[in-house]
This record gives C-alpha cells, structure tokens and sequence, in this order.
C-alpha cells in the first residue's frame, strides 16, 4: 500500500513537472503583436500564420478598435505589462515610445541589417527614426500608408459632365493635377438637389483624423507644422501659405455631403460605395474595400489618385502606417528580436504585399509586380515618396489635442478666420514647449 | 423585528459575540471601500500637486499648487465648465419639466397607466453608448427622421457648433426625464386627496392649486431628482462623446478623459478631477440645504 502510494506522489510528480516545463515552453513559444482592428492586422495574422509553421512560434496579432488604439497602449505602457511583445504603433508615437522608455532601441539591429537602405527613407524616418536625423532606430517599418483620394471615374468619364466642365471652368475634367482643380471639381460635382456631392474629407476631431487632411493641404501649399528639430513654429505653422492651405481646406468642406462634420475613414469609404460623392480623402489602407466589388457596387467605376500638388508646386502627403517596435517590458524580447529578423527577409516583405499589406520594402514597392497588383498600387507607391508627418515628440497628443480645438471651429463652424486659427495654434504650441523646456 | 441570537446559540457556543459577528459583515465593506475609494481618492489627492505622467518612466515631480493655477488660468478648462453648465441647465431644466409634466398628466386615472409608466421608463434603463448611436441616427440629415418630420432639410444639428450641444442635451432629457417622472409619482401619489378637495370647495384655479398645493408637497423629491441629476449631469461623458466632438461640446468630464487617458497628464488630471469633485460637492450642498428647509416646511 505504502509503496503504491509511493508510485503514485512520484507519477503525479513527475505529472506536475512535466506539465510546467511544457507549459514554460509554450508560453516561450508565443508573441503577441498589438495593433489596430482594421484589415491589415487581419493581413498580418495570416502572414505571421507562416512564421509559426516555420517556427512553431505561436504568433498573435490581437486588436482594438482605433478609436482605443492609443489609449490602450499606453495604459499598458504606464502598467509596464508584459500582455503584448510588439505594438504595431502610430508613427507620432516614437518620441514618447523611444525617450520614455517603451519600446527597444533597435539601432544596431538597423544597422546590421541595413534597413535605412532596404525599407523607402521617408518609411524610415517617419516610423523609426527618432530624434529626427539622430540614426537611432526604434521600430521597422511594417505598414506604409499615406492619404490619398478615390473618385468616380465614370463621372469624371461622362462625355456630357466632361462638356459641361470645360464650358465652366476652361479646362478638361480629369484627376485634378492641383489644389484649384480639386476645389473646382468638387465644386462641379456639389448637386445638393440630386444627393450629390463634391468632396468626402477627415472632419473627426477625436484623435488625428481633420489634422491628416488639413496638414497634408498645408504641406502641399508650401506651409508647415514647425520646425521639428528647433521646435519653432512662430512663422510657421502660422505662416501666409499654412494660412492659404487651412483656407482651401475650408474651402473643400463646403463641397461635402450635409452633416460631415464628424467623420474618418468609415464614412470616407461610405461617400464612394453609397455614390455620395464625386471625391473622397482617406488613407491608402482603406482602400481595398472600395476596389472590392462585394464593398462598393461602384468598384468598377472606382479610380485613385494621390493628393494633389498645391499652388507653388510642393507636394506632399500625409504620412499614416506604423511601424512594430518591440515593447521593453516583454520578457520575450529575444524571440522577437528573431521574428523582426524573419519578418524584414525579401520573400517574407514580397508576401506581405501579396496578402495586401503595404510593405515599406524599397525593392518591392518599386517593383512592377507591386505597383500594378491593384487599382491604388500605383497612386500609393507615388505618395510614400513625398510623404511627411505630423510631431513625433512626446507632447503630441497635446498638440494634437490644439490643433483639433483651434482648427475645428474654423472648419466646421465657420468661427473665426483661418488667420486666427493658426495664430492661436502657433501660441499654443509654443506655450507647450516652453512647458517641456524643449527651447534652450 | 430584530432577531437577536439567544444565549444558547450555535454562534455564541461558539464564541462570536453580536459585536464580532456585525464586524464581520462591516469590514469587508470598509475593507473595499477603503482599497477602491479612499485609498485611490487619497492618492490622486497626492498626484495632483505633481508633474506626472503614468505612461513615462519620468519621475514625478512636486510641483505645489501649479497644477490648480495652470488649469484655473486656462481659458479652455474655462471654455469646458462654461458648457458644462449650460448643458446642465438645459439638460436638467428640461428634464425637470418634462418629467413633472408626464407625472402630472399620469396622476390621474387613464387606460393602460400602469403599461405607459413602463414603456415611458424604457429610455433611462438602455445604455448611454446605445442611446448616443441612436440619436446620432435620429439626427442625420440624410436620412434621419427627426429633420423629416419636422422639414427641416439638410440641417446638421451635431455639426453645427450652435446647436451640438443642445441636440445632445435633448437626448439626455429624453432619456433621463422617466426618472423626474419615476420620483414626481411618488411624490403626487403622498399629495392627501382631501386638499384639493378643499381647493376645489374654495374653487381655487388650477395654477393655484398647482403651485400652492401640488408643487411644495412634491418639492423634497423633486428636489432629491434634482440633485441626482445635477451630479450625473456635470459628469456627463459617453452621450457627448459618442454624439459629437466639437469643442462646443466638450464637457469637462471629456477634457478629464483626454487630459488623462489621451494627453497622460496624470497630475493635472488629478487636480481637474479635484477641482469638478468640488464645484459638484459645492453645489450638492446648495441643493441640499434647500431640500431641508423643503422638508422643514
């Protein structure tokens, strides 16, 4: 009796121990990924499905909605949780990610694997780089994006809008080579009467969405944000030409369908497939629902262009996409270390693209394959070369915060001048910077 | 009925005194209160007269009351209190009419009383989340049915930054009047009959008898339904939040949320959190003081 007892406190033993050691191995053997619920992560989930039949690493790519994106990554940066190994995080996080201690500097993995010259540069400094032009690297580049514009073709297309146009406005209708055009055909288009409308842009000002559209218009129109260097904005952000770009701004929202004055990239798409309007901002990530004719009954009929030149000439886009950094309170930083190593190899990059991410591989965006893969593949490769981005510094959800409140009302509300507006931004944001001790 | 355990009691046999066993059931209520309220009230107490962020690793910073005077000097925390109050004096006046109102006109028999009290407290039981995404559909000026029925055309009542913060405080009275409504019964139903059977002798005017009769009865539970929905009004977050983000609309519990979970400026949440807990303590104690001498009369 007493020796079968005996067998039995051994087994159950050995039972316990086994148990716990495949247990230590199954829990080393798993990564969590954290990233916005939209379909990209569903992109990566199928991707990242290889790694674990190459690996038998268990990769998990868990979301959230976008409007609870940020705040749930950084409740879990101020826990110092180990929940998630690697955030797919929004390019304006890297200064507080980097200089507050979240993520991993990954330089010398950078530099080992020479990814300032594989991945696009403007993909480098916008989700990776920080301080800007430091050459210190906290994140690889994962999910290019920028905003740009899906319109009507066979609106643009009718032979009897196209007579009409050119009557009106002297010029042949077409993908708008410029600002005036984009206003002029919005304007064309603008037929309350028939429940259509000219333009569909960002007006959302809970997080970043109205700062996207409206920076990307002041960029293009020779203004800035600031310096991001000196942190100088006097004469910047409130600069003639920002003045000019928050009024053409302005000026595209009086094309928009009624009631638009809240609205992101859900009601972007919606303006296209509910035939609303001629026009519609959003970024390039979104747009795979429009060329999707289960998505949009005007697939067909459904064109893309990037953002417009501005008067000057400047051109540029609104940078979106993130890249993956490794998060410092994970205790697999060694196993992700190795899966970053698998996730930047070509064939791996060349996937990505196949499953409809947008790889920020230099080779792959180049090439024809990618560029003629889908309808948008060709204005997208066009905008991530003249992309650039909002503040990167710790402060900016303050910052962004200033900007929805000063540039919302003059937007949507018709208060005030775009003048004052940014005047007042530019107080503002002095005003926190001097805060932040960032003026030496 | 108290039942007191005699002495022969399991609970005596075994050595539990009254004051042991009534200690048992107390503590660990004070034990969570004290873990999930004091403790933290205290803390953030102490947060709010730091410079702190909760998602830096940056040390936190005594900084007095710098905190309190950079919020009490920012025209936009000012901004947010000016419509706080304006919502809550439009949200909680109209509740308060429409309220009495239909606990008026219930008051009295009618067919079905007891069904339309039920289908009339249906709003105040659904989720504010809900009830913002509804209305918000309500609202649309392309297909919602407000502006159909009453022709209004293309009229966007959440963009328009005049009329924002009116339009939500409309779906706040729609949804919380049922609970004026709830507590104005109550309070009709105490009124003794024989008053205005008096009133009616005297051949009193029904203003009269509404105001000289109805109204002070009724006034310590109005006034009860009254402080309750001022709390709950100047706490107002997820009906503003889910319904519109202009800053006409910005009450001052979401610049709280953004300033905390948003911004991550933990000490200067604190102190905003503070410097709200004060200004509803202040006015609670306004109110109160008027519900005793509503029940001293």
């Amino acid at each position: 009796m007493a020796r079968t007892a005996g067998r039995t406190l051994v087994s159950l033993i050995a039972g316990v121990a086994l148990t716990s050691a495949f247990a230590a191995r199954a829990v080393a053997e798993e990564l969590t990924i954290f990233w916005a619920e939209w379909d990209p992560a569903n992109y990566l989930q199928e991707l990242v499905n290889d790694y674990t039949k190459q690996t038998g690493v268990k990769v998990t790519v868990e979301t959230t909605p976008w409007s609870d994106f940020q705040t749930k990554t950084f409740r879990e940066f101020a826990a110092k949780g180990g929940t998630y190994d690697m955030v797919v995080g929004d390019s304006q996080w890297l200064g507080a990610g980097s200089t507050e201690g979240h993520y991993v500097d990954l330089t010398e993995f950078f530099k080992k694997n020479n990814l300032d010259k594989l991945m696009l540069p403007a993909t480098v400094a916008g989700y990776a780089e920080y301080p800007p032009g430091s050459k210190k690297y906290w994140a690889i580049p994962l999910e290019g994006d920028a905003n740009g514009w899906a319109y009507r073709k066979d609106w643009f297309e009718d032979p009897k809008e196209k007579a009409a146009f050119k009557a009106k406005y002297g010029y042949e209708l077409g993908v708008p080579q410029d600002y005036k055009q984009l206003r002029d055909i919005a304007e064309f288009f603008h037929r309350p009467d028939q429940k259509r409308y000219g333009v569909a842009i960002y007006t959302d000002n809970s997080y970043d969405a109205i700062a996207m559209g409206v920076e990307q218009t002041i960029f293009s129109y020779g203004g800035d944000l600031g310096n991001y260097s000196t942190y100088k904005v006097a004469g910047l952000v409130n600069s003639k030409e920002a003045i000019e770009g928050l009024k053409a701004y302005r000026e595209l929202y009086k094309f928009t369908p009624p009631g638009w004055g809240k609205v992101f990239f859900l009601e972007d798409n919606q303006a296209i497939t509910e035939g609303l309007a001629a026009m519609s901002m959003n970024f390039f990530a979104f747009f795979p629902a429009l060329a999707n004719p289960a998505t949009n009954p005007h697939a067909k009929d459904t064109g893309f262009f990037a953002n417009p030149k501005g008067p000057t000439g400047a051109h540029f886009a609104a940078l979106g996409g993130q890249g993956v950094s490794i998060i410092s309170y994970s205790k697999k930083r060694d196993a992700s270390m190795k899966f970053l190593e698998w996730f930047i190899k070509d064939e791996t990059q060349k996937k990505w693209a196949e499953l409809g991410g947008y790889t920020c591989s230099t080779a792959v965006l180049k090439s024809d394959a990618f560029r003629k893969a889908t309808p948008y593949n060709e204005a997208f490769y066009q905008s991530m070369l003249m992309v650039k981005d909002f503040w990167a510094t710790p402060e900016y959800a303050e910052l962004l915060t200033q900007m929805n409140q000063r540039l919302y009302p003059y937007i949507v509300g018709d208060k005030g001048t775009a003048e004052e507006a940014l005047n007042g931004l530019a107080t503002d944001w002095e005003n926190t910077f001097k805060k932040y001790h960032r003026y030496k | 009925m108290i039942t007191r355990l005699d002495a022969g009691s399991a609970a005596v046999a075994r050595g539990l005194s009254d004051l042991t066993i009534r200690n048992l059931f107390i503590l660990p209520t004070i034990a969570f209160l004290i873990v999930f309220n004091i403790f933290p009230l205290i803390y953030s107490l102490g947060y709010s007269f730091y410079s702190y962020s909760a998602s830096s690793n940056v040390e936190a910073l005594f900084v007095g009351l710098q905190n309190y005077r950079d919020l009490l000097s920012d025209p936009n925390v000012w901004n947010n209190f000016t419509v706080t109050a304006k919502y809550v004096l439009v949200s909680v006046g109209g509740q308060m009419i429409v309220g009495f109102g239909l606990a008026l006109l219930l008051n009295r028999p009618i067919p079905f009383k007891g069904f339309i009290t039920t289908l009339l407290l249906l709003p105040m039981m659904m989720s504010a989340a809900v009830i913002g995404l509804f209305w918000q559909l309500l609202y649309s000026p392309s297909w919602g049915v407000i502006n159909y029925i009453f022709n209004l055309g293309d009229f966007a009542w959440l963009s328009d930054p005049d009329v924002a913060l009116y339009a939500v405080a409309i779906t706040d009275i729609w949804m919380w009047s049922p609970f004026v409504m709830l507590l104005s019964l109550a309070g009709l139903s105490a009124v003794p009959k024989y008053l205005y059977e008096a009133a009616a002798i005297d051949r009193a005017s029904a203003w009269y008898t509404l105001t000289r009769i109805t109204l002070p009865l009724v006034a310590p539970l109005l006034l009860i339904a009254l402080i309750f929905r001022t709390m709950e009004g100047f706490k107002t977050f997820d009906l503003a939040f889910i319904m519109s983000t202009q800053p006409t609309t910005e009450l001052i519990a979401i610049r709280l949320y953004k300033l905390a979970f948003q911004e991550w400026q933990t000490g200067e949440s604190c102190a905003l959190a503070y410097i709200v807990l004060i200004m509803v303590l202040a006015i609670t104690n306004i109110y109160v003081k008027y519900l005793n001498q509503a029940k001293a009369r």
